[in-house]
């Protein structure tokens, strides 16, 4: 070990990080999810790899390929279920991820790039399990795939040469389905070099924690092993429990039925639905049913849709609040829960058929969820008197319990402690 | 930092013993499987409409009922006897028509049928091979590794024989229909383990002929078409009935109704799509034991380590 350290000093960097790392003691479930997320990419990539070397990407036989893992090879029922829940539950982790960070100010000075990298990780991850979903070849992949291709062919100008960059032809077909494959197994790795981008920007800038004051002495601190170690394996384990429970019993509930039927270019479903984590964004491109000036209604749907992701590139800049956590803002918390709710909802919404009423609810949903971004975060930020903050996070915990047990929160509930 | 360890070894021994899960219970009788003529029938009742037009109502019109099958919830196996019941329907009846193009004869073993009995079933069946030496193609008596023929020799052909609408393969259609649950069922859903809307679907759809239509929706049944409520994407389908009373003879003195032909028959179907079903169930059962104990191990093991340390 010491002869690698003074060559390499890779055991020592390993050390650093994961074993004296400093993290704050405070830290919540909430904080639980970054592990998580390394676990699940690990996860998608090692199932991923193995469904491969029995896929076949091809338009001719790729359905009846995946049948074949399903059916004849060992434990193949198990990896691919694995592989399609687990894009799920990466999902419902970096929601959980993402939603603790807009809590807790995970975005503010220093810690902007942290969050820019967090978004990549997000985009990228939206673009692999998109082309994921098109290659067991069903009805909704194809289908899927045909609608959101569709969508760049919005934009004046370039919009056709995109699309038919991105389909290798004028439809979707086996050229299709082979460039997907292909981006689909590269796209996980850059994934991964992103990820470490992020937790390096995390460990020159530190975690930020419930109170958001900055750590002010060792006595504020834990170190990472065992302290981060157990409780993020506590939590990884429980996650687990959820994953396995999904896959064993439920391991169509997340899909859609159609996907079990064939592509077949010749008939077309009659709801197109995306996968439910794309659902809020689905519902956000259909809101805009009228033209906007020169912008048609389509081009206009893609805009926002891409614009509700851009938009959180400039949250660092957009919240002008000096107070780091939404535990010390009390009127920031009221609009921190109505825009969850607001996801929410958009969500259910793009599971509806665009007609009668919910196009109107969806776009009241979207006109919400920019204005939040857009008007709450900066003019609250000027207007809101916060909380007392504590002077530091030692004086915190010790105001909140003399010492003695920790009572336990739901994994997911960001102000609960653990 | 001792503690963690041993309770970390302690956990990985304790997985040990529990082993893989048996597959499945065997509780089938080896009744050997009969060959029979195709006995399709062809339904009378036509009803003959207009074009539809209008406002489309919303499909399927009824939804189907909820069973109680052998494969449900976390302990679901296969009633091996209904499975074989299900077969000799499907191949009485159905397969004049639906293909299943991804199940093998061998696959049939998992019915409780022994090697000799699977080759014998696999005979009965005429497989186009070739091309032979003579560049000719031939037929042979079918062995265990082919698969199910399917009865026509492309979808064109099927489709023209039956109307317009080709029927569709058997392979995959119990997981491929699912009447939309709705809110709050489908939240409900996640804890009864409610994963059987495709077999509900099919028994709905097969004890749901001879219904007479309401007379707004009568209008737009096409000719061709036989009305059936719980036809999830129309009024009415291009298959005729396609089982009465009596048609199959059960050697094992189940009730030979169109009811208990649609259960057995759907429950086939549900194993033609998810062969390892009841393995996975067992499956999970051992992991989420071990995990539960895993986690339960871990949660005593932080408490330690972060005993002294207030947060
Ligand atoms: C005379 C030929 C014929 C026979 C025999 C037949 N079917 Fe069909 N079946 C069809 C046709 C044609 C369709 C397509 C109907 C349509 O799409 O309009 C179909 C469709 C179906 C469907 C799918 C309905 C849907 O939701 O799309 C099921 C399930 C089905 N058949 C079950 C059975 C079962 C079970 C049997 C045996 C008891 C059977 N069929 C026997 C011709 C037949
Ligand atoms: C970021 C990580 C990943 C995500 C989110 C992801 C997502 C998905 C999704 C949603 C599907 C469709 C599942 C289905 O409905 O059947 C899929 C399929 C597939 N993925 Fe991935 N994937 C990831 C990584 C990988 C990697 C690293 C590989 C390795 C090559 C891989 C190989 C495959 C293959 C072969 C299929 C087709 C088989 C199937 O459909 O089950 N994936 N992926």
């Amino acid at each position: 070990m010491q002869w690698l350290d003074a060559r390499l000093p890779l055991p020592r960097l390993m050390y650093d990080s994961f074993v004296a790392y400093p993290v704050p003691r405070n830290l919540n479930y909430a904080y639980t999810f970054g592990g998580i997320l390394a676990l699940f990419l690990g996860v998608q990539i090692l199932t991923g790899i193995v469904l491969a070397m029995h896929y076949a990407a091809n338009s001719a036989i790729a359905f009846d390929s995946v049948e074949k893992i399903m059916r004849d090879v060992n434990w193949g029922w198990m990896l691919r279920y694995m592989h399609a829940n687990g894009a799920s539950f990466f999902f419902i982790a970096v929601y959980v991820h993402i939603f603790r960070g807009l809590y807790y100010g995970s975005y503010k000075a220093p810690r902007e790039i942290l969050w820019i990298l967090g978004v990549i990780i997000f985009l990228l991850m939206m673009a692999t399990a998109f082309m994921g979903y098109v290659l067991p070849w069903g009805q909704m992949s194809f289908w899927g795939a045909t609608v959101i291709t569709g969508f760049f062919t919005a934009f004046p100008l370039i919009g056709d040469s995109i699309q038919q960059l991105l389909l290798g032809g004028f439809a979707v077909d086996n050229a299709t389905l082979n460039r997907f494959f292909s981006l689909h197994y590269l796209l996980p790795f850059m994934i991964a070099g992103v990820v470490i981008l992020h937790v390096w920007a995390l460990h020159v800038a530190g975690q930020t924690n419930p109170t958001g004051v900055e750590v002010k002495s060792s006595k504020d601190t834990v170190p990472f092993t065992p302290h981060a170690t157990i409780k993020d394996g506590f939590a990884m384990v429980v996650f687990l429990i959820l994953f396995a429970y999904m896959i064993f019993y439920l391991p169509n509930y997340l899909g859609h039925a159609d996907n079990y039927i064939e592509a077949n270019p010749l008939k077309t479903p009659s709801h197109i639905v995306p996968e439910w984590y794309f659902l809020p964004f689905y519902a956000m491109l259909r809101a805009i049913t009228f033209n906007i000036g020169p912008i048609d209604s389509k081009l206009g749907g893609v805009l926002v849709m891409f614009g509700s992701i851009i938009v959180l590139f400039f949250v660092p800049w957009l919240d002008t609040s000096r107070i780091r956590s939404t535990a010390f803002r009390p009127m920031y918390k009221i609009f921190f829960w109505i825009l969850v709710a607001d996801c929410i909802f958009l969500g259910w919404l793009g599971s509806k058929p665009a007609e009668g009423i919910y196009p109107a609810l969806a776009l009241a949903g979207t006109i919400y969820y920019f204005g939040h971004f857009l008007i709450v975060l900066p003019v609250l930020g000027l207007v809101e008197t916060p909380r007392r903050l504590p002077g530091s996070i030692t004086e915190a915990v010790l105001a909140k319990n003399g010492g003695g047990g920790a009572p336990v929160g739901a994994a997911a509930a960001p102000d609960t402690k653990g | 930092m001792k503690t963690l360890l041993s309770a970390f070894l302690a956990a990985g021994l304790m997985a040990m013993p529990l082993g893989i899960a048996s597959a499945q219970e065997n509780q089938g009788s080896g009744a050997s499987v009969e060959a029979n003529s195709d006995a399709a029938t062809e339904d009378a009742g036509e009803i003959a409409a207009e074009e539809g037009h209008s406002e489309s109502p919303h499909y399927p019109l009824k939804k189907p009922e909820e069973l109680s099958w052998s494969f449900a919830g976390p302990f679901g196996h296969w009633d091996i006897a209904q499975l074989q019941r299900g077969l000799k329907v499907y191949k009485e009846v159905c397969s004049a028509c639906h293909g299943m193009r991804l199940v093998a004869f061998r696959n049939l073993e998992d019915l409780g049928y022994n090697e000799a009995q699977v080759k014998a079933f696999a005979a009965e069946y005429t497989i186009q091979d070739g091309p032979n030496a003579d560049g000719e193609m031939f037929d042979r008596p079918g062995i265990a590794s082919d698969y199910f023929p399917s009865p026509f020799p492309n979808p064109e052909a099927a489709a023209a024989a039956n109307n317009g609408a080709a029927p569709p393969d058997f392979s995959l259609l119990a997981k491929a229909r699912a009447v939309e649950r709705g809110f709050p069922t489908f939240l409900f859903d996640l804890f009864s383990q409610y994963q059987e809307a495709g077999p509900d679907y099919i028994h709905a759809l097969l004890t749901g002929y001879d219904q007479e239509p309401p007379a707004e929706i009568a209008d737009l049944i096409q000719d061709g078409t036989y009305y059936n409520p719980y036809f999830i994407s129309g009024p009415a389908l291009a298959m005729p009935t396609p089982i009465a009373d009596d048609q199959v003879e059960y050697p094992d003195g189940a009730p030979q109704t169109v009811d208990q032909y649609s259960r057995d028959v759907s429950a086939f179907m549900m194993w033609a799509a998810e062969p390892h079903l009841a393995e996975r169930k067992a499956t999970g059962f051992v992991v989420m034991i071990f995990l539960v104990v895993f986690a339960g191990l871990l949660f005593v093991v932080k408490r330690r380590v972060w005993a002294g340390t207030p947060h």
